[in-house]
């Protein structure tokens, strides 16, 4: 249970918030970071556990937010159902994605490059597809009822983005601790000797793929009910993606709380220079190549990596002295 | 006489044009350390990729507990219960020593708490106790060797294969992990085991295989095989074991 008190009080001290802060325009912003946080969770399980670097997480994404979309319009499904539906959409995804790259042997970039493509050729089939509205999108019907997944209230959709990044956060710390977790960070370090000692690697990266896109995909489903408005460039776009990658590898690649802390850091650091200079295009992208250069050159392991490492010289250097003297 | 746990029947491999073993046969069997030896080049450890799965041999076959096992991927070989070491050390480098045994133990072992207690065991067999915690990147090569026993140990083997595990080692380190390894063979297992310390071939090895150029030019007991002439000229060249007899003969 010790190993679990740390996501129980970051989600408590997160869930406070709103009965201290009002501003609508803070919850918002918490809100959209929670939900890069989750998307990023998604692509941690992958990338950061898995070491297969996406780039095209934004398929998962983007199948989340148009599958519950499409089912509530098209389908008079109900808001919860497609919620559902969405991230089993993106499961799925992710399995068919898993076989044809793992089970080809794709690696490195090569595997970057050929999610990048799935991504890019989902946006452009949804960008003409009638079903997704082609180049119109799908809007949901405004509908504030809890059954139609939609809220007055900024501060309910904050505590529903929060239980989602919660369970993200519990699901990593599972990982973590169970023999699948083990298997996986062993094939990010080395695949040849995870095979010796009798690790089938092309298995366990297809279900970190599942997981990761079923994760990926509910912030899509949430962004699709928390926005009412989705389209190909919005679901497919490869803000997405790099926004999802970004978040784990500033805020700790490969730990439970890098992509929610990288999540905080990253969109703090765009809104705050877009408040700087106004509305200036692209600036927010700028930040965040600036800020990835300087994480990868100083703390290659993330901010989480570079904090634990801090602590761990300070906390050593007596100890190193005594073995030296 | 029922089979040998492992038997591999006239094994060939070729790299293009390059015929890197060619119809090698050999056999290992339990509690018993089998050596391979041979000039460099010769080919022992494209054999004994093909052993373990990492390579699919073009010919021949391969077979372990009495099934045809030619050509199965490494990681179900593993389940089978044939374990290797990497001639060139393949630790898990961003992790604990103890991480990087867990993966191992893993493989029979579901829950982490038995898995851990399969760590502890092994790396005490090993002499790992002391470094657990270690990053396994900052160890000593010795270390990192005892590492990949201690990985390979972890999997609860039948058959053992260890590519020059001593191989960079000085004497006193030698002297400390060979009665490590023999303490696995009165256990049970079967261990092939790559060696170019011919000292401790001779003291380990009961049966000794010898690869030159791909081929298996002779087997024996140690003794037997130091003194075949065809593997004196295969170290030395032609013409060496004749020089050498004239020299000091037995």
């Amino acid at each position: 249970m010790k190993a679990f008190a740390p996501i129980v009080l970051v989600v408590a001290l997160f869930a406070a918030v709103p009965l201290v802060v009002h501003s609508n325009v803070i919850l918002n912003f918490l809100v959209v970071a929670l939900m890069i946080a989750l998307a990023g969770q998604g692509w941690n399980v992958l990338g950061g556990y898995g070491g297969q670097y996406s780039f095209g997480h934004a398929a998962f994404f983007g199948t989340g937010a148009y599958v519950t979309a499409i089912l509530q319009v098209r389908y008079g499904v109900n808001a919860w159902v497609g919620f559902a539906t969405g991230i089993a959409a993106g499961a799925l995804v992710g399995a068919v994605i898993g076989a044809l790259t793992f089970r080809s042997g794709l690696r490195g970039s090569y595997f970057a490059l050929v999610t990048l493509a799935f991504a890019e050729v989902l946006r452009i089939s949804a960008s003409v597809a009638p079903i997704t509205g082609a180049g119109v999108g799908t809007l949901i019907k405004l509908d504030l009822r809890a059954q139609a997944f939609q809220f007055q209230s900024r501060a309910t959709f904050y505590w529903i983005s929060l239980a989602l990044v919660a369970l993200s956060l519990l699901i990593a710390k599972l990982i973590e601790r169970s023999r699948f977790g083990v298997w996986l960070v062993a094939v990010r370090e080395n695949e040849d000797a995870a095979q010796a000692l009798g690790v089938d690697v092309a298995t366990v990266k297809s279900a970190a793929m599942v997981i990761s896109g079923a994760i990926t995909a509910a912030a899509g489903c949430f962004y699709a009910q928390y926005f009412l408005f989705v389209d190909s460039g919005i679901a497919y776009g490869t803000w997405i993606s790099i926004e999802v990658l970004l978040t784990p590898i500033i805020g700790g690649v490969g730990t439970v709380f890098g992509p929610l802390f990288g999540a905080m850091v990253v969109k703090a650091l765009g809104e705050g220079a877009q408040l700087v200079t106004g509305d200036a295009p692209g600036l927010d992208l700028v930040v965040y190549g600036a800020v990835l250069i300087l994480v990868i050159a100083f703390m290659p392991r993330g901010l989480i990596g570079g904090l634990a490492q801090a602590r761990q010289r300070l906390m050593r250097r007596p100890a190193v002295e005594v073995h030296h003297g | 006489m029922a089979e040998p746990l492992l038997l591999v029947g006239r094994v060939s491999h070729r790299f293009g044009g390059l015929l890197a073993v060619n119809a090698a046969s050999l056999f290992a069997s339990e509690s018993r350390i089998t050596a391979l030896i041979g000039p460099n080049g010769a080919g022992k450890t494209t054999l004994f990729a093909i052993i373990s799965g990492f390579l699919k041999p073009s010919e021949g076959k391969v077979r372990y507990a009495g099934e045809d096992i030619t050509g199965e991927p490494p990681y179900r070989l593993a389940r089978r219960g044939i374990a290797r070491t990497f001639q060139i050390v393949q630790p898990f480098a961003g992790l604990s020593v103890r991480e990087n045994i867990l993966v191992g133990a893993h493989l029979r072992q579901r829950s982490r708490e038995a898995a851990l207690a399969v760590v502890e065991r092994v790396a005490s067999e090993v002499g790992l106790t002391g470094v657990l915690d270690r990053p396994a990147d900052t160890l000593t090569v010795a270390a990192r060797k005892r590492l990949e026993l201690a990985r390979a140990l972890a999997t609860e083997p039948k058959l053992l294969l260890l590519d020059e595990v001593l191989a960079g080692l000085n004497p006193s380190e030698i002297r400390d992990i060979v009665p490590v390894i023999r303490g696995l063979c009165t256990r049970g297992i079967a261990i092939v085991m790559i060696e170019h310390v011919m000292q401790a071939v001779m003291s380990l090895a009961e049966h000794v295989f010898v690869l030159a150029e791909g081929s298996i030019i002779a087997e024996g007991t140690p003794a037997q095989v130091a003194a075949d002439p065809v593997v004196v000229e295969a170290y030395l060249g032609h013409g060496a074991a004749a020089r050498l007899g004239g020299a000091h003969a037995h």
